[in-house]
């Protein structure tokens, strides 16, 4: 981890020393002999890397080792419990891991610079493809940057449908972490059921929206189209099938001593180093911090319903799946409240320079058509300002940082992501515990790679 | 659809309160609380912040004003082209607030928040990897994103996006 070219001054000072190919050195994890012993230190005890703050004990660390005694083992980016390109190095005595450095990048398409190029109602479609597992979040945070840029509300019917289709996508999102959670330590059946149920739930989802995955369905103005014919039925039924089949899982997997042995007590995080590291979500929740913004910082009507926030108490990675696991029941509740509570009315915002015109009108109407025409190509110009909005995304809180400069494209448009500043959490987790774990740990993290590098 | 229910509404200008947190001046951009510290005082402003309970720091991100230098800024502030924005988070009074330093383009750099907030590391290595603002201090200030060879810094303004090669050489991509 040397700081290349820390002391030259300048900008373009980071000079790759062996340009040729691919030269990726700093990146990576040095040699033993290579790192300074404050830096070995940081990287053993604090990882954390904690300068101040939470103190660490230097003498339960063994700094002792030399180069010859430990090896760095490289783990991805092509491994399948890797859950994408996630790249780690690890330094290990024997099969104890005694330093980690997460290596990411390896997925980045640039969709902050795209985001910059696309107007604001062509921006879901790039936003969406962050977290490919919870796209409605990215394209509800999107729309709400905008849409509070542009001081405008949302009509409530549109709301109520974002939250709708945003608790049935943290339930599905959360049934992939099962899955993949399951297939990690080797529950390999967990990964059918979880695959079965989410099933149901991208099958709604592809009834409203189109579209499995990806949607572009929350825009700013709104949603894309109402609910069709018999939601109601269709949601009631997935929330009617899911509970029990948690149940099941929960019989499957917390009654299996093979899985408590590899998730209890592994990977440990504390509530103050998850502050101090910036975790959120349901990590942050299983070190025993009670923090989720639907409740904690309400935003759309989530202070009219009534649901738990997930707590655990030793923040291994049994706590995180416990907390994910019982979310998803919370969020079946809030869905049943939800579906009560959906109101009649608009689903969109029925502001012509914002929202394109119903399509019947523009046979009709020659303003219609005008401004159909002047949407999709300009797109509506959004005053100048910037704004910080964050939402509660399943793996934690998904902020948007936009800023206008008063034309139709965001100036600059910024995605705080969770799985980003949650890998930040490995090495800690990782620290003194089995090469065998890491598989689990990683698995307990949920990172989503789409969303780490953008 | 506010951030924080605590915070007063409102536009810039309107708000009660101290016009001065920590020596820096406060502004208001869609009912919230924005701090605009200068390099100097950046460091004395974020551990202020930290003692006020903004125990978490959610975001850093750099902005390149190239293209935009006519943005609106309180009266004292020197507009620069990066800026550096940070979010704090008080998880007990349940309250954010933004930080904003102008960083000039001659010596973009700041100073690092590591030993603040150390979640920030990835966030600085990603604001440097991108925009190109450097942070003294930081462990290991290296590329996050881009590969540890990539020339130049693919967010700032002056950096242009990449074409799409296209069938007919004639049509202009507009990309």
């Amino acid at each position: 981890m040397s700081s290349n070219g820390e002391d030259a001054p300048g900008v373009d000072e980071v000079v790759p020393t062996g340009a040729i190919g691919t030269f990726e050195g700093a990146q990576e994890m040095d040699d033993r002999s290579d790192t300074s012993a404050t830096e070995l230190l940081r990287q053993q005890g604090a990882v954390l890397r904690l300068a101040e703050g939470v103190s660490v004990d230097p003498g339960a660390f063994n700094t002792e080792f030399t180069a010859d005694d430990t090896m760095i083992l490289n783990l991805g980016p092509q491994h399948p419990s890797t859950h994408g390109v996630l790249r780690l190095m690890m330094e290990l005595d024997g099969e104890t891991v005694l330093r980690t450095k997460p290596i990411v990048g390896y997925l980045h398409t640039g969709m902050e610079k795209t985001g910059e190029e696309l107007t604001y109602i062509q921006g879901p479609t790039n936003v969406t493809r962050m977290d490919y597992l919870a796209p409605l979040f990215n394209e509800c945070v999107f729309s709400m940057a905008t849409e509070q840029l542009l001081e405008i509300e949302v009509p409530p019917r549109a709301t109520w449908i974002r939250m709708l289709m945003c608790e049935l996508n943290r339930v599905s999102s959360h049934l992939l972490f099962m899955a993949t959670n399951g297939l990690d330590v080797a529950a390999l059946s967990m990964m059918l059921y979880a695959w079965r149920e989410r099933e149901t739930i991208l099958s709604f989802m592809e009834k409203v929206t189109g579209l499995r995955m990806n949607h572009n369905f929350i825009r700013p103005g709104g949603v894309a189209a109402d609910l069709p014919d018999g939601w109601r039925d269709d949601v009631i039924a997935i929330c009617d099938l899911i509970p029990p089949r948690l149940d099941t899982y929960d019989e499957l997997l917390t009654g299996q001593p093979v899985f408590l042995q590899r998730t209890e007590g592994v990977g440990t995080l504390s509530g103050e180093e998850a502050i101090a590291l910036g975790a959120t979500g349901p990590i942050l929740r299983s070190s025993g911090v009670t923090w989720d913004l639907r409740r904690d910082m309400p935003y759309q009507y989530y202070d009219q319903l009534e649901f738990d926030v997930v707590v655990g108490k030793y923040g291994d990675a049994f706590d995180r799946y416990a907390v994910r696991l019982n979310e998803m029941r919370e969020s079946v509740r809030i869905i049943r409240q939800i579906v009560e509570l959906m109101p009649a009315g608009d689903y969109r915002l029925q502001d012509k320079k914002v929202t394109p015109p119903p399509r019947a009108r523009i046979d009709q109407s020659m303003e219609a058509l005008i401004h159909h025409f002047k949407i999709f190509t300009e797109g509506f110009k959004v005053p100048e300002g910037e704004v910080y909005v964050a939402i509660e995304s399943p793996r934690g809180e998904l902020g948007c940082y936009m800023v206008s400069n008063g034309s139709a494209k965001p100036y600059r448009l910024h995605i705080r992501d969770p799985s980003f500043v949650n890998i930040q959490s490995l090495p800690p987790m990782m620290r003194g515990g089995l090469i065998a774990d890491a598989v689990a740990i990683i698995s307990s993290v949920d990172p989503v790679m789409g969303g780490v590098d953008r | 659809m506010s951030e924080a229910p605590s915070e007063p509404m409102g536009t810039a200008g309107s708000e009660p309160g101290p016009d001065l947190v920590h020596g820096a001046l406060v502004s208001w951009s869609r009912g919230q609380q924005v701090l605009h510290a200068t390099r100097e005082s950046y460091l004395d402003v974020m551990s202020g912040l930290r003692d006020d309970g903004y125990d978490m720091c959610v975001d850093l991100c750099a902005v390149d004003y190239l293209a935009h230098p006519a943005r609106s800024l309180p009266d004292g502030v020197t507009a620069e082209r990066f800026e550096v924005v940070v979010d704090l988070l008080s998880l007990q009074q349940r309250k954010r607030v933004r930080v904003r330093v102008q960083v000039p383009e001659s010596d973009p750099r700041v100073v690092s928040l590591f030993g603040l907030y150390p979640g920030t590391e990835a966030m600085e290595r990603e604001a440097f990897d991108l925009m190109g603002v450097r942070f003294d201090g930081h462990p290991d200030l290296s590329r996050i994103l881009m590969p540890e060879d990539w020339e130049g810094h693919p967010l700032r303004k002056d950096y242009s996006v990449g074409r799409v090669p296209v069938q007919f050489k004639a049509a202009r991509s507009t990309r």
